[in-house]
């Protein structure tokens, strides 16, 4: 008997390959070598991390009762900042349109989210760099953020946006500041930014006039003064210790908490950060629950989670677990055809392929998302997109809706941990919820 | 202008009703002269003014005395606390006394005169604000300036300009570091000049040709292997 082989030409046996220096190790290290500078790179995490993928929703049988799929109401409205602001956003759904910045997304992707999320019935977020008129036209609730780089930030924007989002930190590299690289820096991005065209624009990591919570209290309360105690105030987070940092943004007056999980993207980020910092957005809504309830503050002020949802279980799950709310980000830009193969040939100039994409640093996105060449924006039909991005959402919460009636929830917030298990050790641990077939979640 | 300022006295009025008051005002408002008493430390004491009037502050202020200022004349007849007119977009803020930290961040427009010092961060991510410091200011000042110039009659603390990018800084006395990718640049007439026309209009007298003057010198504009070591 010949031995076995994966070669049958030359019959050698098959090769043995290092688990720990896999061939994409092997690629970083020489490319490492090579440049001398770590990578940069848009999207976010691609390794595999424990997701609302290893919980299941139990549907209602006897000792639950389910309400009829196409007949029975099962209501998605959910109303945003009730705390302190007078003027609270009534969303028709609980999925809003995360913050992304005009800049790292072109125009027309702004425009397309916009108008999509609008005809949906959310919100959208502005981003680094400040608000655009296109986006502002497009949105019917916008929601307007200061970061701590301060690009473009005007107080007659803010005041005509319908909530102000402070942005501690962000899931993709909670810690770490922003970065636009020169290719995407344009004469109108660098006009709104004041910066020179051209360069690779640093934003801070820090906000340049308060340190820690006590100042983020009287942050909170001069934006408040400036609008006139209208509009609600966010306080977004990466997640790192979501316990304290949901604890510290309530005690310091937030009126909503958006606290974005590790598996959230980013326009362009050290590699090393997007993989390597932060904990996954499962184990980190549970933590940002308990302390909202041990604030007794759950409910009161309002949890929006983001950080790799991608469908309507996923909504449900985050839902039941206890937010308030989901935000999107990759996803909606994959409903704009991001990694869609279109204009294959572009890709494979980016050294990719469709599906395999996280080039956004680039600014050369093939289908004209992430993008500030009008070649390549013109590829983005705005109408189209917006078509698309309401689809997307519209179907996120038929999904959502077709499990919370299942689970006999006439209310999608009515969803909870009771109708919840997990299918991993892992998952059941970070979720809180009993490993499925067991009334066990390990730590309790 | 009317003759007599409308007085509002702070221990008998919150801050709440004093700016909503203030924010209510038209363009064309003929109500020009506040006098603001007792404001003891009070924050965000005249934030968010759009109109252009004058406001007189009678004491301390605290955190964020006039931010996002835009258009309007704000002088407080003491010290003030951190952030004073931050992101400050158009007019005149002044302080007859000190300032604390990140006075003027991030602001894209009009004048802070800080008659006394200046703590840590003065003027830190600047983007067309010009500030007139008649004493010191401390470390870390004019980080990530972008735009504007910062005009300092004393000295200037650890790591000034750190990371500037194309904001202009000009100081008379001893700087004790600059931060990275800072360097002192020629003094040009031009820039004498400059000095020269915002010290006038702070009111506050000093020799302009006796300034130094520092700005970026554009390494850090490109990521890159070689500037490692400044990151
Ligand atoms: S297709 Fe465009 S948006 Fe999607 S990952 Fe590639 S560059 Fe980014």
């Amino acid at each position: 008997m010949p031995p076995p082989t994966d070669d049958p030409e030359n019959g050698r046996p098959p090769l043995r390959r290092s688990a720990a220096f896999s061939p994409e190790v092997i690629a970083e290290i020489q490319r490492a070598a090579d440049q001398g500078i770590y990578d940069i790179r848009g999207f976010g995490t691609l390794r595999k991390l424990p997701s609302f993928d290893d919980l299941v929703l139990l549907g209602a049988s006897i000792s639950r009762y389910p309400l009829e799929g196409y007949r029975e109401r099962c209501a998605t409205n959910v109303t945003l900042g009730t705390r302190f602001a007078k003027k609270p956003l009534e969303l028709k759904i609980p999925i809003t349109i995360a913050g992304m910045s005009f800049g790292a997304l072109s125009a027309s992707a702004k425009r397309a989210l916009g108008q999509g999320a609008s005809a949906a019935g959310t919100s959208t977020t502005t981003g680094d760099g400040g608000m655009s008129e296109e986006e502002r036209q497009a949105s019917s609730t916008l929601v307007y953020q200061v970061l701590p780089s301060r690009y473009g930030q005007d107080p007659a924007h803010m005041r005509r946006c319908e909530a102000i989002e402070i942005v501690v930190g962000q899931g993709a590299k909670p810690g770490g500041g922003g970065m636009l690289l020169g290719q995407k820096i344009t004469e109108r991005i660098a006009e709104m930014r004041t910066l020179p065209a051209g360069i690779d624009q640093r934003s801070a990591c820090r906000h340049p006039d308060w340190t820690g919570p006590d100042d983020l209290e009287i942050k909170i309360r001069e934006l408040r003064e400036i609008t006139d105690w209208e509009k609600p105030i966010y306080v977004k987070v990466g997640s790192a210790r979501p316990k304290y940092d949901v604890a510290l943004a309530v005690k310091a007056g937030a009126d909503v908490v958006v606290l974005d999980g590790m598996q959230g993207g980013t326009g362009a980020t050290q590699d090393v950060f997007i993989e390597h910092a932060g904990i996954p957005t499962l184990p980190a809504l549970r933590q940002a629950v308990e302390a909202l309830q041990e604030l007794g503050m759950h409910r009161k002020v309002q949890l929006v989670i983001s950080g790799g949802i991608r469908s309507g279980a996923d909504v449900a799950k985050a839902l039941a677990m206890g937010a308030d709310a989901v935000s999107i980000g990759t996803a909606a830009l994959i409903a704009l055809n991001c990694n869609r193969p279109l204009h294959v040939d572009d890709y494979r100039a980016l050294g990719t392929e469709p599906g395999a994409c996280h080039h956004c640093h680039t600014g050369r996105c093939p289908v004209g998302i992430t993008t500030q060449d009008p070649a390549l924006e013109a590829r983005l039909d705005v109408a189209e997109g917006a078509r698309r991005v309401r689809n997307y959402l519209t179907t996120l919460t038929l999904e959502t809706q077709t499990l919370a009636r299942a689970c006999g929830k006439s209310h999608v917030l009515n969803l909870e941990p009771e109708d919840l298990a997990a299918l991993t050790v892992e998952a059941a641990a970070m979720a809180g919820v009993p490993l499925a077939g067991t009334d066990w979640i390990p730590g309790r | 202008m009317t003759d007599s300022a409308i007085a509002i006295d702070l221990a008998q009025t919150s801050v709440r009703a004093l700016n909503e008051r203030l924010h209510r005002l038209p363009a064309d408002t003929n109500e020009r002269l506040w006098r603001i008493g007792n404001p003891q430390g009070a924050h965000a004491v005249a934030a968010g003014l759009t109109v252009p009037i004058q406001i007189e502050i009678d004491g301390h202020v605290g955190y964020y005395c006039a931010g996002m200022n835009e258009q309007a004349t704000v002088t407080v007849h003491g010290h003030a606390g951190t952030g004073l007119a931050e992101n400050i977009m158009s007019g005149v803020v002044r302080v007859t006394g000190n300032a604390s930290q990140s006075a003027a961040a991030s602001g894209r427009g009009g004048l802070v005169v800080i008659e006394g010092d200046a703590s840590a961060r003065c003027g830190i991510s600047m983007k067309g604000v010009d500030i007139v410091v008649g004493g010191s200011i401390g470390h870390m000042s004019c980080f990530m300036g972008q735009a504007g110039s910062l005009v300092v009659c004393g000295d200037a603390g650890a790591d000034l300009g750190d990371s500037l990018y194309e904001a202009e800084i000009f100081v008379a006395g001893a700087v004790t570091s600059l931060g990275a990718d800072c360097i002192e640049k020629p003094m040009t007439q031009a820039d004498v000049a400059r000095v020269a026309d915002l010290l006038a209009r702070a009111g506050i007298a000093a020799d302009a040709a006796r300034f130094r003057h520092y700005g970026s010198a554009r390494q850090l504009y490109h990521f890159h292997v070689d500037h490692a070591a400044a990151y």
